[in-house]
């Protein structure tokens, strides 16, 4: 199987931070505040590879440090520490060490994200295909009736009624603005792609389908993905594997079945025990 | 007044770093380039930008015209010419194009193609194209430094889909060199070709932004637009499905301001730039002393004429 993602100890301290923040924090201190410094540890080395048409779940309470690590890995955050390496193709990024004109163009490229908030990933100041327009003319397309068809082609993919596509996103319903998202994600045919949240907040059949959809791009395609949710059922629908975090730490890692099945960690049990 | 003020109203200091910024704005075509932008004796956005480069570069013995929006009598040309003509002693003023040595101007570009050895500097209100999709300068500068310029694309392609057409009339934001956007000043439509390949170097200064920034001779400027929809000028087609002519001169071949005749009421179209009209006007007299001039252009000139 062709490696996608590798990440390794990823890191991210909001504040100054000191010697002894990773000591005094976790799950066995009940706390990722620092006390000494009064830093916030956020996440503390995460590390896991993804492959090539896999869905990774990571999994955990809020403020467990779950989003600010695909935040890194997606460059809206700087990390403290770590290292991540992608792999396209035949070439490799080391993703910390470019520059930010690289990491753009490589976001642009090669990456989607779908944030829980549509407001994070779309202007609602444009229509719904201009949306799109933008990411396809960040990667450099500059033909207006191939970016028309494009735009009209990821909009009935993602069942946004193409008629539509030059009505502003805050007209649409919380789902269709999902489905805007992902479809603007997946305008540049990503080999990887960040689902933040992505079903939270809206009603269970467009849950459903949502999610539907994301599992139909993933046969299609075969794109990779990291799903974070604090959503069981999200995890046991989509994913293969799952890392479970609490305070910043990953405690438990493995296959989906099996943690959802034998969960080892008293957390992940009481997770999976209150589940309905 | 000369007793007063040095040569150029400015001290020395002032007009050498307004060079300085010039020469990096040379250096680097597009790239707005900040300086201090000293105060003037007049209010910030009446082409303060535009008059301290004219006062920095302007010598002893050359000659100036001052135009705004084509004309030479309109108040903002007058009050800027009278100034330089009362600070800068031993310059010469002009209103014929091809007499000038340095031209500053209010939003259009002379329709006489200038030469290698003449400098026009525009005034420019907003230096800035991205400003209408980014409120943050800090990442307006990334923005610049990245050539990233999508979301000024999206914003024609919006115009595209709801308009059918690029709706920009002026200020068209134009990528110098193939990297950075500029707005090339309120000049119309039809004048932004004239920046691409220009003989003679364009200069634009923004007073109350502080920005100075340059199109040198010989440069890519190319209008943002996309592959299948072109940019284009302004189309001077009546209904009748002809070309409108200037009801002074006749020519057919310039770009027309549209007004209402007071006494008649009615619709007339007349040049913008009054030098070109004058010359027209005047059967294209004074083009034989220009021995600099393209052949091409004066061809077209006879030929209007």
């Amino acid at each position: 199987m062709d490696k996608v993602l590798e990440v390794a100890k990823l890191s991210k301290v909001y504040g100054q931070g000191c010697p002894s923040c990773y000591e005094l924090t976790g799950p066995q201190h009940n706390t990722n505040l620092c006390f000494r410094c009064g830093s916030i540890v956020a996440a503390h080395d995460v590390s896991f590879d993804l492959y090539k048409g896999e869905i990774l779940g990571i999994m955990g309470e809020s403020g467990s440090g779950k989003s600010t690590a695909v935040k890194c890995l997606y460059f809206d955050e700087p990390p403290t520490a770590g290292q991540a390496t992608f792999f396209d193709d035949d070439k490799r990024y080391d993703l910390f060490a470019l520059n930010a004109a690289q990491q753009r163009r490589l976001a642009n490229h090669r990456f989607g994200m779908v944030y829980q908030n549509p407001h994070l990933g779309l202007n609602f100041d444009i229509s719904a295909g201009g949306n799109i327009a933008e990411r396809l003319l960040m990667s450099d397309m500059d033909n207006y009736a191939r970016i028309r068809h494009q735009a009209t082609r990821l909009l009935s993919r993602t069942e946004v009624l193409p008629e539509r596509m030059d009505e502003l996103p805050k007209t649409f319903s919380g789902g269709m603005q999902q489905r805007v998202q992902i479809a603007k994600a997946l305008s540049t045919n990503p080999p990887l792609l960040f689902l933040d949240e992505v079903s939270t907040g809206l009603d269970l059949s467009v849950q459903a389908a949502i999610l539907d959809l994301i599992l139909e791009i993933q046969q299609e395609m075969g794109t990779a993905m990291i799903v974070v949710t604090h959503d069981l059922g999200v995890i046991r629908l989509l994913t293969g594997r799952t890392l479970v975090m609490k305070y910043g730490r990953v405690i438990e890692s493995g296959l989906t079945d099996q943690i959802l099945e034998d969960p080892q960690h008293a957390y992940t049990q009481r997770l999976v025990a209150s589940a309905l | 007044m000369s007793a007063a003020h040095p040569f150029g109203f400015l001290d020395e200091h002032a007009k050498k770093e307004v060079r300085r910024s010039v020469l990096k704005a040379v250096a680097i075509p597009g790239y707005q380039v900040p300086y201090s932008s000293r105060e003037m004796p007049m209010g910030r956005g009446f082409g303060t930008g535009g008059l301290q480069l004219t006062l920095s570069l302007l010598g002893k013995g050359e000659t100036l015209k001052v135009i705004d929006q084509g004309s030479d009598d309109s108040v903002n040309a007058v009050s800027l010419r009278n100034f330089i003509e009362m600070t800068c002693e031993g310059i010469h003023t002009t209103t014929r194009t091809e007499a000038a040595d340095l031209l500053q101007s209010r939003h259009r570009i002379p329709e006489r193609p200038l030469r290698e050895d003449q400098l026009i500097v525009l005034q420019v209100p907003y230096p800035d194209p991205l400003v209408i999709v980014e409120p943050s300068e800090n990442k307006r500068k990334l923005m610049h430094g990245e050539a990233d310029y999508s979301r000024l694309l999206v914003k024609l392609y919006e115009d595209i889909v709801k308009f059918d057409e690029i709706t920009i009339s002026h200020r068209y934001p134009t990528r110098i060199n193939d990297h950075y956007v500029i707005d090339p000043s309120p000049i119309p439509r039809w004048d932004v070709p004239k920046l691409n390949h220009s003989k003679a170097l364009i200069l634009l200064g923004a007073g109350r932004e502080k920005k100075i920034y340059a199109v040198p001779p010989y440069t890519k400027a190319e209008p943002l637009a996309f592959e299948d929809v072109p940019f284009r000028v302004e189309d001077f087609t009546n209904e009748a499905g002809h070309r409108r002519a200037c009801q002074r001169c006749g020519c057919n071949s310039s770009f027309l301001d549209e007004f209402i005749d007071s006494s008649t009421g009615e619709k007339v179209f007349q040049c913008s730039d009054t030098d070109w009209c004058n010359t027209i006007m005047c059967g294209g007299a004074s083009l034989s002393s220009d021995s600099d001039t393209n052949p091409d252009v004066k061809n077209k000139e006879v030929a209007n004429g």
